[in-house]
């Protein structure tokens, strides 16, 4: 039997105020095995963590129980405390009466009574607990990261200035991502080129940055400090030690049909291309859907035309397999499909178009070279609606429920843009709200509505409907005023939600990262540890965990490489000592352990055993705990009971259960 | 059963680590309600939940035994979910064999990200205890002490 300790947490009123505290005491010191309890108003603070080392040392404790927050949360602060009281950590169980009891329960009685009966299952738990001992891993000193958008190139530079080698993943024949296809940037007007080319640039020369464009993650397997993962190199057809991006192959290539990704769709590309002018690396690939010589087998102009004799259509792709000790999941953003907003006419209008779409009609290298030109007839508008929230804050299924949080600002960009090179183009803005927190952004947007005259109008467009003169007919109502509006428009600009590039899902998977309803993943602590996935050693960069903007992105981008050096850092890491352990007794060499472990962690060996008196030579698993990750899946499938979890057993599982339904 | 007669179901939650027990943190914190009947017991996955500990539940007297995980293909260890998935089918089939119904015990892929679908599925299967009444069966086995 243990001596156990139970300290009971308030958390100030959280706790508190609907459990009483005082009564679980007063029940919980009743307990069999419990030689002290007490209560106090926070347990995690210094103070609180002293009464437990006092506790410790005083009724030489064996075992603790805090009834507090969740063990997510303050797991590891106890377990710290036990340590210094000269306990095993491992000696630690948290009963959960903060979220799992408090906060969701109004009723004092039913809380305090369902708090008891946690503190129970722990302790009964505790009472099985059994000192338990970390092994040490080695950590591979070099990161990858997912996706060569400023968010990945900033987190490989991060990581490579501070001394470790870096690859980057970019699925698109160039790294840039979205912020490449931007004209100018929030707030302060920059270019958005003339700001991100440089990163490009610095990336590609870097000594310790190691690029892979036009590939994919295939596979990763292993865990934090330690992942093998499978990188595809995807044909490009072009071999890029011989390729000297003169572009001679582009211009002669005779499939031009292919719909410009880059360009969104908004112009055309040859089979053979860039997907802009300052691509790293400046290298083309052939697209072999669009390619006459990968289709019918004649043509083979490209490699007529090339000098450096740079053009191989016989090139497969290829597997490259690499260890990392940190992996950053910077996978960025797309704009959402309309197909569910017939009512902007999105589809049979070619003069309403997304923003991302404006951005490239704004842009000097874009399809109509910079010029503000209706994209059906070439015409100089008059009058642009911007439409704001399409498909952001929907309460229905069409769209998103949350907000993109870049739209109300690239809007007043757009707007003010418009409105600087074009005096004569009226500009009217739906809005449902303004929202514009960021340092010098509600300074933008008042100088949008006041020094450039935008008119900014509150309210929804119901409809936006193509006339047969050509131009749009919008209708909307505004909220203010309170009345219905009609009014024409040359151009319609959708702010189209953002939602994470859709490969991030299984990318996810791969890593076995925690992912949201909306495919956005989620942070280990929303608020503590932004940066980090829930899965140790994959960090997250960028859009791929949430809506934000440019600056934003470059900070977050910095956080997970400081994450990621934090842990490159070490030469060593303690492992999760809650692993499989086999009772060699009762063993009988079936395998079926060995068949569902994930990890590859269990082998046989022959060894004496001595049962009973009798000894003999058996065929026994075991566990090597430097793969083992503690799941449980071999305890479970083991016909004859000797595979057990450390931290977990069967014996603590059970007590728990007899404890809550007792 | 409490002092006004009123049908208080004891109701036991397996939640894995990574995906439904922080799930039901997620509940928690943005305080979304489900009746106290429902008590959690954390493992690392869905797949260290061992028939046993559910059919000591029942034996135990528990009226409901329900099973959270991550979603399939979202397994923190790859697979887990895969096979408690597989071995929980079997289970209650079996169970319903013994005469516990069907609804007393459930399989539900809660994400950590799924606060709402966490309370949700608790008020649900506390509703459906509550109709089906106490659990009787096994009753015999049980311990009474």
């Amino acid at each position: 039997m243990q001596r156990i300790g139970v300290f009971v947490c308030h958390c100030g009123s959280n706790i508190a105020a609907t459990v009483d505290v005082k009564k679980v005491v007063e029940i919980i010191s009743q307990e069999p095995s419990v030689v002290h309890c007490e209560d106090y108003q926070y347990m995690c603070s210094e103070a609180g963590q002293a009464k437990i080392l006092d506790a410790v040392k005083e009724k030489n404790l064996s075992g603790i129980v805090v009834c507090s927050c969740s063990p997510r949360m303050h797991e590891g602060t106890f377990r710290k405390a036990a340590e210094r009281a000269g306990l095993n950590p491992y000696m630690v169980e948290i009963a959960n009466i903060r979220e799992h009891c408090s906060w969701i329960h109004k009723d004092m009685e039913e809380a305090t009574e369902k708090a008891v009966i946690l503190a129970r299952a722990a302790i009964a738990k505790v009472n099985l607990n059994a000192p338990l001992f970390p092994g040490e891993s080695r950590v591979t000193k070099r990161a990858l990261v997912i996706g060569g958008g400023i968010a990945g190139i900033q987190t490989a530079l991060d990581i490579a200035d501070a001394g470790y080698e870096v690859d980057i993943v970019e699925k698109t024949p160039s790294i840039g991502g979205r912020m490449s296809q931007l004209d100018k940037t929030f707030p302060t007007l920059d270019c958005s080129a003339c700001i991100l080319t440089p990163k490009m640039v610095e990336a590609a020369a870097h000594e310790k940055i190691n690029i892979y464009t036009y590939s994919e993650v295939d596979k990763v397997t292993g865990f934090v400090g330690d992942f093998t993962v499978d990188i595809r190199k995807k044909a490009r057809s072009v071999d890029m030690d011989k390729c000297t991006g003169c572009g001679v192959c582009q211009e002669k290539c005779p499939s031009k049909k292919t719909p410009s990704e880059f360009n969104r769709g908004l112009n055309n590309r040859s089979a053979i291309y860039t997907p802009f002018a300052q691509a790293i690396p400046n290298v083309p690939v052939i697209d072999r859907d669009a390619c006459i010589k990968f289709k019918t087998g004649k043509c083979g102009l490209c490699e007529k035309v090339c000098q450096a004799g740079a053009i191989n259509y016989d090139q497969v792709d290829e597997i490259v397999t690499e260890k990392y000790g940190a992996i950053v999941v910077a996978t960025g953003f797309d704009t959402i499909k309309l197909d569910n907003y017939d009512e902007y006419a999105y589809n049979q209008s070619k003069d309403v178009i997304t923003s991302l779409e404006l951005e490239r009609v704004m842009n000097a290298a874009g399809p109509t070279k910079g010029h503000l030109e209706r994209l059906s007839d070439g015409k100089h508008p008059e009058h642009i609606v911007f439409v704001q929230c399409v498909g952001s804050r929907c309460n229905d299924n069409r769209g998103k429920s949350y907000c993109s949080k870049i739209c109300c600002m690239y809007t007043a960009k757009h707007a003010m843009l418009i409105r600087d090179k074009y005096p004569d183009v009226k500009v009217t803005v739906f809005y449902i709200d303004v929202r514009t927190p960021g340092k010098n952004f509600d300074e933008f947007y008042r100088r949008a509505v006041e020094e450039y005259g935008v008119n900014y109008i509150k309210g929804q467009v119901g409809k936006v409907a193509p006339q047969p003169d050509g131009s749009l007919l919008v209708q909307a109502s505004d909220l203010l005023d309170n009345k219905q509006i009609k009014m024409k428009a040359d151009m319609v600009v959708l702010a189209t939600a953002i939602e994470p590039e859709a490969s991030v899902r299984g990318i996810a998977t791969m890593l076995t990262a925690s992912i949201d309803t909306n495919n956005f993943l989620t942070e280990s602590h929303a608020k503590l540890r932004p940066v980090e996935s829930p899965t140790a050693g994959i960090f997250l960069s960028g859009v791929c965990q949430g809506p934000k903007d440019i600056p934003e992105t470059v900070a977050q981008a910095g956080a997970a490489a400081v994450k990621a050096i934090g842990l490159l850092a070490k030469d060593k890491l303690l492992t999760n000592p809650c692993t499989a352990k086999s009772d060699e007794l009762l063993c009988n060499g079936c395998s079926v352990c060995a068949n569902v472990c994930p990890y590859g962690a269990i082998s046989y060996e022959v060894v004496q055993v001595n049962d009973h008196g009798i000894r003999e030579d058996r065929r026994v698993a075991r566990v090597n705990n430097a793969l083992c990750q503690g799941c449980g899946a071999c305890t479970v499938a083991c016909p004859s009971g000797a595979m057990d979890l450390q931290g977990f057993s069967n014996r603590q599982i059970i007590a728990e259960v007899d404890a809550i339904c007792r | 059963m409490s002092m006004n007669n009123e049908f208080k179901p004891k109701i036991v939650a397996f939640c894995c680590n990574w995906c439904s027990y922080a799930g039901a943190d997620l509940a928690g914190s943005s305080r979304l309600q489900y009746p106290a009947d429902v008590k959690i017991i954390r493992v690392p996955c869905s797949c260290r939940v061992n028939p046993m500990f559910i059919l000591r539940a029942f034996e135990k007297g528990a009226d409901g035994v329900i099973m959270c995980g991550c979603h399939p293909g979202d397994c923190h260890y790859s697979t887990g979910n895969y096979y408690a998935r597989r071995r929980m089918t079997l289970l209650f089939s079996m169970l319903e064999y013994l005469g516990i119904e069907n609804g007393r015990t459930r399989v539900e892929w809660v994400s950590a990200a799924e606060g709402v679908k966490f309370s949700t599925t608790m008020n649900e299967f506390v509703d459906k205890i509550r109709s089906l009444g106490e659990n009787v069966r096994l009753g015999d086995l049980r311990c009474k002490d």
